[in-house]
């Protein structure tokens, strides 16, 4: 079990303006899990997209059992026995989940036969699935086993996993877990993606850390504590945000009974939610994406009318309002997704500071522009939020995804919301953005705003709510205090391991029951 | 008015023929969009086709000659269009709008000196006994090949897609053509091979009204028929029986129109002449309720980057 299955030998991967693997070498063993650590941008796609033979590197070598190993494409790749679950699902949603596995497959059985082994392989592995369904109505975890059970059928030596666990809940997580321990005891070299540092301590063998496209050190995940990582990764000690006590001030955000149909025909019903938020406070609502949050934040920012009282702010019933009267009185959205939604991709960062900023910071006058206010405002969020751009003038697409977030989170905590609403705050951000944007969200609830954050990340709202609750299928959860909530409990809330605990990992000691 | 003089048998064998054309070019475009390419220039793809078949079917004095050449005629001036929307990555919209432009002017040009000539003929089939049989006779054994071509091209479309690999990649190139790149499948080339067999299709269809259906050459003489398929195609959910079934029906009420105007029905003849078009589409988009939709990645550029 010692002996090197994949070398990698100061490999470099240069793109126009950016060097994307700078001389990166590391080992990898036969049954074992090395995890690849790094920011956003330290090149940790690129390199594993190298082994997969997506992308050619500039210069350098890999060394499969020691001989030369340069894949042309996938497929030379998968017969090499290098297999990959992708961080974008690589599925097809009108197709099946046997076309799908079939797709990823060298030469694949009739479809007959093929679906009598995804059936005994995935239940084999405690992953259950059901061949003939259409892949556009699985849950994300059901996918996820989908791209795993493709991988599987091709008895990989190397299994890559690019951030496997975003999408998962906590149970859905050990499940994983599982497999791959088992994957480990059968021989089976997992390079693991993620920026998880906890599932990297609970799983992971060896670590390399990347930082800038460089290898900046390696560790043994189990012996180094997750802020040591952390600060490898990021090359620096991490703030973590601070906050001040809070007591209940009067509730300024009230939703009762709000149910209402989504707007895309592949959405989520919201059933039934009612909560409320106080002055000063953040709710944090948790979930696996796709239950319900970007209708719950279309309800709440205006795009979604609903009846007058069902959404009351102060006591006023403000459902029929729309997004531009509700930002008149002080109740402020930033959307999930940062281009098409968020910001308009082919306008200015002026111009998109305009869009949601014109009524609260006075940029419009008699239905004329005040271009200078709003290059002022532009360039206030561009300088508070440490956005990194060359200038207020460029196009909102050409700002990387972690810089266009932190603008238009800026932009709208700038404007002093009463209340606010974000979905995914610090998606793929950086740690120390992320701490950023999370201090100014405390500093604003501080401040007496009423605060709504929907995020994937467990840990980023354990730290910043006050109260705790998620989004199931479009219902909401109890809303319980964050403090003191154990992981297991949260994973309940989340509604449990989707159909999992049906499944039996029953390989003698990894037996595991897990609850519904 | 005297509608006995309608001829039932003969209504259906000539329907049948009236609907060739569209059934070729509309499956062609099938097998394109499910790639997740659209090509609007399936009208400037027929006119070409229809110009190339009869062409060289005059010179030849060889209808089957006539008919291959209008198949490498139609897939030449697809390969334009594969050239900007697959290389150069322009917008397929304005680059197949521009193909039909392009294409009824060309045809235009080269059928100057064949306005008025005679084509030579095709065969029909004429089995012993089958086809002298009464009423199935006519209609299912006495035609051209093209026509029995056609109707067996829709069964191997229909089966390629469902049952076979190729068919496999195409619908996961026109769906996820990012996800299809990340398994290793070239989708470029998918989809160029989806053009070319769509122009191919569209050139048959077109030389089908030039040497069978009408058989000459006058200027335009596709009328539209390309547009048609366009709308049965998305009209169709992308099933290559309901196209036949919609194909036929079209053809059906054109033939049966004009056999009305013919008898002197009281019905002003603009009614009728639009009769097929609100019909058929009637119809389609009745069927076409269900939860079938378009490939995902119909019309949309996509560039391997990275």
């Amino acid at each position: 079990m010692t002996e090197t299955l994949l070398s990698i030998n100061s490999l470099t991967k240069a793109y126009p303006g950016v060097v994307a693997n700078d001389s990166v070498s590391f080992d990898i063993k036969e049954g074992e899990v090395h995890a690849l650590l790094g920011e956003n941008g330290a090149g940790k796609s690129t390199l594993v997209k190298m082994i997969y033979g997506l992308v050619k590197p500039d210069s350098g070598e890999m060394l499969w059992h020691g001989q030369p190993f340069a894949p042309a494409e996938p497929r030379a790749a998968r017969a090499t026995g290098v297999a990959m679950v992708f961080q974008h699902f690589s599925l097809f949603d009108a197709l099946n989940v046997a076309e799908n596995v079939a797709l990823g497959m060298e030469d694949p059985p009739k479809m007959g036969d093929l679906a009598a082994r995804i059936k005994s392989v995935s239940e084999a592995y405690g992953l259950p699935l059901d061949p003939f369904r259409t892949v556009g109505d699985l849950s994300a975890g059901e996918r996820q086993r989908v791209e795993i059970i493709r991988c599987l059928l091709q008895d990989p030596k190397l299994l890559i996993m690019d951030e496997p666990t975003s999408v998962l809940t906590p149970q859905e997580v050990d499940i994983l877990f599982e497999t791959l321990r088992k994957l480990r005891a059968e021989g089976t070299s997992i390079l693991y993606i993620s920026h998880k540092l906890e599932e990297i301590r609970a799983l992971c063998d060896q670590a390399t850390i990347l930082r800038l496209g460089k290898n900046v050190g390696s560790c043994v995940p189990a012996e180094t504590s997750a802020r040591q990582m952390a600060e490898m990764m990021v090359g620096d000690s991490l703030q973590t945000p601070t906050r001040t006590a809070q007591d209940g001030g009067e509730v300024i955000l009230q939703v009762s009974s709000l149910s209402a149909a989504s707007a895309n025909p592949f959405g989520t019903r919201l059933k039934d939610i009612s909560f409320s938020v106080k002055s000063g406070e953040i709710l944090g609502l948790g979930g696996v994406a796709g239950n319900g949050q970007d209708e719950l934040l279309a309800a709440l920012s205006g795009e979604l009318k609903t009846s007058s009282d069902v959404v009351q702010i102060r006591g006023t019933g403000v459902g029929h309002l729309g997004p531009n009267e509700r930002r008149a009185i002080g109740t402020l959205a930033a959307p999930e997704e940062r281009l098409g939604h968020a910001a308009a991709p082919n306008m200015s960062l002026v111009e998109n500071a305009l869009l949601t900023g014109a009524i609260r910071q006075s940029l419009t006058d008699r239905g004329f522009v005040n271009w200078k206010g709003a290059t002022e405002f532009a360039e206030e969020i561009i300088e508070k939020f440490d956005v990194r751009t060359p200038g207020s003038d460029r196009a909102a697409r050409a700002l990387s995804g972690g810089n266009l977030q932190k603008f238009v989170i800026g932009r709208e905590v700038l404007q002093n919301p009463d209340v606010l609403i974000v979905n995914q705050p610090t998606w793929g951000v950086d740690a120390a953005a992320a701490a950023a944007i999370r201090q100014s969200l405390l500093d604003l609830a501080a401040n007496g705003a009423a605060i709504v954050v929907i995020s994937q990340d467990l840990d980023e709202l354990m730290e910043i709510s006050d109260r705790f609750g998620a989004l199931n299928e479009g219902r909401l959860s109890d809303v319980r205090p964050a403090a003191g909530l154990t992981i297991d409990e949260i994973g309940l809330m989340m509604g449990g391991a989707h159909g999992m605990e049906v499944a039996q990992v029953n390989q003698g000691d990894t037996a595991q029951e897990v609850p519904a | 008015m005297d509608l006995s003089a309608i001829n039932p048998v003969l209504l259906i064998a000539s329907l049948m023929v009236a609907a060739t054309p569209l059934l070729l070019a509309a499956i062609g475009e099938l097998v394109v969009e499910k790639a997740g390419v659209l090509n609007l220039g399936v009208e400037g793809m027929m006119i070409i086709g229809a110009i190339c078949g009869f062409a060289i079917a005059v010179e030849s004095s060889s209808p089957l000659l006539g008919l291959i050449a209008a198949m490498i005629g139609g897939a030449v001036l697809s390969l334009l269009f594969a050239f900007l929307t697959q290389v150069a990555l322009a917008n397929q919209v304005a680059s197949g709008l521009a193909l039909t432009l392009f294409g009824l002017g060309l045809s235009a040009l080269m059928g100057q000196s064949y306005v008025g000539v005679k084509p030579p003929a095709m065969a029909k089939l004429d089995l012993p006994i089958l086809s002298d049989l009464p009423i199935i006779g006519p209609i299912l054994f006495s035609h051209d090949p093209v026509l029995y071509f056609g109707i067996g091209l829709t069964a191997a479309i229909w089966a390629l897609l469902k049952f076979s690999r190729i068919g496999l990649i195409l619908r996961a190139v026109g769906e996820n053509a990012e996800a299809a790149h990340a398994l290793g499948y070239h989708v470029v080339r998918v989809r160029i091979m989806a053009i070319l067999f769509g122009g191919a299709c569209a050139g048959l269809g077109g030389a089908y009204i030039s040497l069978i259906r009408v058989p000459q050459w006058t200027e335009g003489m596709t009328a539209g028929i390309g547009w048609i398929a366009l709308a049965l195609v998305v009209f169709a959910s992308w099933k290559p029986w309901r196209v036949l079934l919609g194909a036929y029906l079209f053809g059906g009420i054109n033939v049966l129109q004009l056999n009305l105007q013919a008898a002197g029905i009281a019905i002003p003849v603009e009614y009728l002449a639009m009769s097929p078009y609100l019909i058929t589409i009637l119809v389609l988009v009745i069927m076409s309720a269900d939860k079938s939709r378009a490939p995902a990645s119909l019309g949309k550029i996509f560039h391997a980057s990275q």
